[in-house]
């Protein structure tokens, strides 16, 4: 039989027939390991739950055109330079004045679709308009004229064409559905909103926008990269970003990554603690086999190495029990706290077992060290 | 020249001389016992031959290596590969069976042979025991498997201390005669003991009495065989 091969029976005897002992050893570690995992699983996972929040409180990149307006195109083009993933939804805006009643209102042209991607909270009393023909009014304005959802109203707009010296100006007229009326506690509430085709066909004019509005989740960093990037790759387009969502953004993900991080040095210094108690009290109990292993001929560098192969060991299962358990309480917090599924790290599973090792070999350090001080004069006359 | 030599050793606590210029022989094959009271000397000189500890004074010769002079490095490698171990308490790593315990000392010493111990365990008469743990023998047969252990590197010297102490009177029997076994195939045998009946089985006993050399009988009768009813002290 080889000497490893020995050397592994008896460390993986040693815990397997001292069960109990070694059940309590390898609590702590496996505890320790599952905070650590769970909170490193966090730690990592907070910026995309953070940015998922914060995504609720609207765009954070508008897009103007450089020379007044830009095509779908440009907006198309734009979007490319930002990973799918990230890209949570861009809406195109335009806006021309029209009249009802022969009142004038601003009139904004959007894809409803992805307006409701970019704007989370804004409130619809009713429904989002999902085909031509169907309006969504601003509260304020709804009030105004006191429209309610279901109502036909009849809008009208100008030509421009039709301003410049013509006596007899026909105004073009489309008749719409009033699908809901629209809370957003801003300006947008005097405004009223249709389909882009919609507007092309009230106005007679081609394509055009005059603003899109970005939702994109990724750090601030990365923002300000991609927000450069549409400005120097798409020449019509200039890009900024929405400082009070990007800098509040930064700012609690800066404070929340601090604590977590602060949490997990606390429990990865008790762990230690909790691991170098433990193997103290093993080493302390185990004095009478020491002097017995080296009044048989053990060399201290056996007795180290025998007894840091069990903490290893112990640290091997430990981490392979933390990185299970952490991911099902990181999973459980991410849940209850973010709403939202955990993203399962793979890497996470054997850092969290050579983090465990380690720290197990780390806090056994010192206990085992005093083994080898251990006379085997001991096991002579039943000290 | 002798297995072991002891030349005027001295173990010096402070004003407590543990060893007063000891010397003694002991020559390759034999059977010596070693007896005193409490206090006499017994373990301190167990400690030295064992090279478990170092004399203050005088020279330890063991195959005609001052064991007194080595470092504690070399001690170690000296105990493993010269002397056998025995022990009152036995000794036995609790949660290995009797045949790695056997093997433990092949791990230290060489290379550990599973077969090699299984044949120890079977000269001691414990082959079928061979997979049990410590807590499921009896004090005998722990003690069996401490001799098989001791011996499984064949030793200069078996070194046995108290070896019959836990043990009753039919379990002294078998350990006797095994020590027996061991001297009839040239293992060199030094036993501390408490009990005159094993004391008398050895080709020599010596007395300690305050750390120095009280007295020394020879066996004129040496059998190797364990007299009961001989109660006479040495």
């Amino acid at each position: 039989m080889k000497k490893r091969k020995m050397f592994l029976r008896m460390i993986s005897a040693s815990l397997m027939r001292r069960r109990s002992r070694m059940a309590v050893a390898l609590l702590s570690i496996a505890i320790g390991a599952t905070i650590l995992s769970g909170l490193v699983s966090i730690y990592y996972d907070v910026p995309r739950q953070m940015g998922a929040q914060f995504r609720n409180y609207g765009a954070n990149m508008i897009l103007t055109g450089t020379s007044g307006s830009f095509t779908a195109d440009d907006l198309a083009k734009a979007c490319t330079e930002i990973p799918e993933k990230e890209l949570v939804g861009a809406a195109p805006y335009r806006y021309d004045n029209v009249r009802i009643r022969n009142i004038p209102v601003v009139a904004a042209g959007t894809d409803m679709e992805q307006a409701q991607k970019t704007s989370p909270y804004w409130m619809v009393e009713g429904r989002w308009p999902s085909a031509d023909g169907e309006i969504l009014i601003g509260k304020a304005a709804a009030e105004s004229f006191r429209f309610r959802e279901g109502d036909m109203i009849e809008v009208d707009y100008t030509p421009e064409t039709a301003k410049q010296g013509e006596e007899t100006v026909t105004d073009n007229t489309l008749y719409f559905t009033v699908t809901g009326i629209l809370s957003t506690g801003g300006s947008e509430e005097n405004y009223v909103y249709m389909s882009m085709t919609d507007l092309e066909k009230l106005t007679g004019t081609g394509s055009r926008i005059d603003v899109a509005e970005l939702s994109v989740s990724a750090s601030s960093d990365l923002l300000s990269g991609y927000s450069d990037n549409i400005s120097a790759k798409v020449g019509a387009v200039s890009a900024r970003l929405v400082k009070r969502v990007t800098a509040s953004e930064a700012t609690v993900l800066t404070k929340l990554q601090g604590l977590v991080l602060l949490v997990t040095i606390v429990v990865l210094a008790l762990t230690m603690i909790c691991v170098a108690t433990t193997m103290t009290a093993v080493v302390t109990e185990r004095r009478k086999e020491i002097g017995l292993r080296k009044a048989i001929g053990a060399s201290d560098k056996s007795i180290i190495s025998e007894f840091m192969g069990e903490s290893m060991l112990l640290g091997l299962m430990g981490g392979v029990l933390g990185a299970v358990l952490g991911y099902v309480f990181a999973s459980q917090v991410s849940r209850n706290v973010f709403s939202s599924e955990l993203s399962f790290r793979p890497l996470l599973v054997p850092v969290t077992i050579i983090v465990s090792m380690f720290i197990t070999g780390l806090s056994s350090l010192m206990p085992i060290r005093s083994a080898t001080d251990v006379d085997p004069a001991l096991v002579l006359k039943g000290e | 020249m002798s297995l072991l030599e002891l030349k005027n050793v001295s173990k010096i606590y402070g004003e407590l001389h543990a060893l007063d210029n000891v010397s003694l022989k002991v020559e390759k094959g034999e059977w010596v016992s070693i007896m005193g009271p409490s206090g006499s000397g017994k373990s301190t000189m167990m400690n030295i031959i064992g090279c478990m500890d170092k004399p203050t004074k005088g020279e330890v010769l063991l195959d005609g290596v001052d064991i007194s002079k080595e470092s504690k490095k070399s001690l170690t490698t000296i105990r493993r590969d010269k002397i056998g171990l025995i022990f009152q308490q036995f000794h036995l790593v609790n949660y290995l069976t009797a045949v790695e315990n056997v093997m433990l000392a092949q791990y230290y010493h060489s290379i550990p042979d599973e077969k090699e111990a299984l044949e120890a365990l079977a000269r001691v008469g414990l082959a079928d025991r061979a997979k049990h743990l410590p807590s499921q023998l009896s004090g005998g047969e722990q003690q069996r498997v401490c001799v098989a252990r001791a011996l499984i590197n064949y030793p200069e010297i078996i070194l046995a201390d108290e070896p019959t102490g836990n043990l009753d009177e039919a379990n002294e029997e078998v350990v006797v005669e095994l020590f027996n076994k061991l001297h009839s195939e040239g293992t060199t045998l030094i036993v501390v003991t408490h009990d005159p009946e094993v004391a008398e089985v050895a080709q020599r006993t010596l007395v300690l009495r305050s750390g120095r050399l009280a007295k020394e009988k020879i066996n004129e009768n040496f059998t190797g065989k364990i007299r009961f009813d001989d109660q006479t002290p040495v």
